[in-house]
């Protein structure tokens, strides 16, 4: 029998969010591994005028065979209980195999509460999966955010898995290498929608408008039956204080830890985050002591940033930090312990004291700038 | 109000996680144990509320016995009883302890504790569900990821981040609500704290362990994390090539650099 298999898929500025698209990696993993001609459907709330054309082009892409559109009345907006009932009953209508979401806010909430519902394990901030037939799964996850891998069987009925948003494709292991091609499309389909994909209200050419973009993907909605306790929990969204620049998202990232040495030490790494277009991140240390506010601090239960240079200084490199930097492609670490934790994971260097060497270093690009 | 808060003992790894021959637990002989931070900061903001409207604070874990320790730790942050769902020291999955929390709950008097916390997700599993699985074993509504709580009368306000801006939720109590660090910042115990944990009551039951669906096979660490970085010089003398460096990755020319227009590369 051909399996289906759910993946709730959230949007980002009318595209797939990047964290959906490595849940739709694994969800496709699970489709492909027993036998072909499953069904890989991706799962969308909110109203169907409101999805990009490119949405459906770029579903494709990532292995969806199907965009089923959840919509009930009362469901505007995000509603936890609400959207894992939904799974529930869309779970349970096709009898799926298993239902995947990112390990998002959102994603890992919703799941939880279908388990709940459900009496189903949830494996969660999984980086690999694969059937190993009657209703086991092999599994591939992350443990104390990623800075441990466990290996898990999970049986049940019906699989229910969070993938992890910052799975690196190395860490997929034995079980699979579902990450490896999540960006391997069928080009086809991304040729199917001419223009700038995700680009909300853009003109539609050729294939038509909306959601029928792309062709040969089925769109099905689907209306879930829900009772008052399903809505009794709702978002209402306010947009943030707006201006400066978001730590997650920050090109460049200036850490300072407790070789920072007060609050005031943070005015060069200041001065040198504004050079290079970048901002500031803290280790847990300098937040717990009352230095900067935790909006600023780096790690497993701080913010997870995935800049192209994560400039470390005076870091030792706890454990709970460097689950929060692993997504960094370039990490240079400053700091007067050669032996630090932080050595091991970062690819660079300087032996010293940061409130030496940091002072110097803005002055070298001020310099360097005056010359340009 | 009485609140109860739910924590678990973890280990406090450190900077390094060191495994165990056959890499199916973390090695704790050599560091200590602790609760994950997000539970630290649910039993402060609890705390903190019934400082100011009044009632009690109950602090419970499941873990072996010497998760008592944690207990106490929470007591001397002002925590003012504890509860122990004693194991034998084997790892419990989010749906038994979850079964198990609700479970006691009922016991203690599911009606006692209007407000229940929970830390988000725990250090170590990470997993985002016992909190969920208890609302739904006791019939509550349930919000997670909370940076910020507001408990009047019999409602909840309670907000998160969320894509660079924040969404609100709004729940009349009985509630349960998931913490995340930052939502306050805990306090030290002090010693009349820690000379209260040490008399403070400690209920013990012991729920039986069982099966969970999921089952770990081994633990290991991420290939690549045992690199050396290559040091590119000590102190100040280090600058040159690091501006080498920093041009090599790209970053020396973004709009940032005032008046920079690429000038750097």
């Amino acid at each position: 029998m051909s399996p289906t298999v759910l993946c709730l898929v959230e949007l980002e500025h009318g595209e797939v969010a990047v964290a959906s698209q490595r849940a739709l990696a694994v969800a496709r993993s699970l489709v492909e591994a027993p036998s072909s001609g499953g069904t890989l459907a991706a799962v969308v709330f909110g109203a169907s005028g409101a999805l990009a054309d490119g949405v459906a082009a770029d579903l494709t892409r990532h292995g969806a065979t199907e965009l089923c559109l959840a919509s009930a009345g009362g469901l505007t907006g995000y509603a936890p209980a609400a959207w894992a009932r939904t799974l529930e009953q869309l779970a349970a209508a096709r009898t799926a195999a298993a239902v995947v979401a990112a390990a998002t806010d959102h994603g890992s909430e919703v799941l939880a509460h279908l388990g709940a519902m459900t009496g189903l394990p949830v494996a969660a901030n999984c980086v690999s999966a694969a059937a190993t037939g009657h209703g086991t799964w092999q599994l591939v996850r992350h443990r104390w955010a990623g800075s441990l891998l466990e290996e898990a069987i999970l049986e049940a009925p019906c699989a229910l898995l969070t993938v992890a948003a910052d799975a690196s494709q190395a860490d997929a292991g034995p079980a699979d290498a579902a990450l490896g091609d999540a960006t391997a499309g069928e080009a086809e389909a991304g040729d199917a929608v001419p223009g700038e994909a995700g680009a909300l209200g853009s003109t539609p050419s050729g294939a038509g408008p909306g959601i029928d973009a792309a062709p040969g993907l089925p769109v099905v909605a689907f209306t879930p039956e829900l009772d008052a306790a399903d809505l009794r929990v709702r978002a209402t969204e306010s947009a943030g204080q707006g201006g400066g620049m978001s730590l997650a998202t920050a090109r460049v990232v200036i850490g300072g830890g407790r070789g920072v040495g007060g609050p005031e030490g943070f005015a060069a790494l200041e001065e040198l985050a504004g050079l290079l277009g970048g901002v500031v991140g803290v280790s847990r240390v300098v937040t717990s002591q009352g230095w900067r506010p935790h909006r600023q601090q780096v790690g497993q239960t701080g913010t997870k940033i995935s800049p192209d240079l994560y400039l470390a200084c005076g870091i030792s490199g706890a454990i709970q930090h460097l689950a929060g930097c692993q997504s960094a492609k370039h990490i240079v670490a400053v700091n007067t312990d050669p032996d630090a934790p932080i050595m091991s994971r970062a690819e660079y260097a300087v032996i010293g004291d940061l409130n030496e060497v940091i002072p110097a270093l803005v002055a070298a690009i001020r310099q360097a700038v005056g010359r340009g | 109000m009485d609140i109860l808060v739910c924590v678990k003992r973890v280990p406090m790894v450190g900077g390094r996680i060191v495994l165990t021959a056959g890499g199916q637990d973390v090695d704790t002989r050599m560091s200590g144990f602790t609760v994950s931070p997000h539970e630290e900061c649910a039993v402060e903001e609890a705390v903190q509320i019934t400082e100011r409207a009044g009632g009690a604070v109950t602090v419970l874990t499941l873990g072996p016995p010497e998760a008592a320790d944690q207990l106490r730790d929470m007591l001397a942050l002002g925590a003012h009883r504890g509860v122990l769902l004693e194991t034998d020291g084997r790892e419990w999955g989010p749906v038994a302890t979850a079964a198990a929390i609700a479970k006691a709950v009922g016991e203690l008097g599911a009606a006692a504790f209007p407000l229940i916390l929970v830390g988000n997700e725990a250090a170590d599993t990470g997993g985002y569900q016992v909190g969920i699985r208890v609302a739904h074993a006791l019939g509550r509504p349930c919000v997670t990821g909370i940076k910020r709580l507001d408990v009047a009368g019999d409602m909840l306000r309670a907000w998160r981040e969320y894509g660079g801006g924040e969404e609100e939720f709004e729940v009349a109590l009985p509630a349960v609500v998931g913490v995340k660090e930052g939502i306050n910042l805990p306090r030290y115990p002090s010693l009349p704290g820690r000379l209260r944990a040490k008399r403070a009551e400690t209920a013990v039951l012991k729920p039986a362990w069982q099966a969970d669906g999921l089952r770990k096979v081994a633990l290991r660490v991420p290939a690549g994390s045992a690199q050396r970085a290559r040091v590119l010089g000590h102190g100040t003398e280090a600058v040159p090539e690091l501006m080498r460096v920093l041009g090599e990755i790209g970053v020396l020319s973004p709009a940032g650099v005032a008046g920079g227009d690429g000038a750097m590369t």
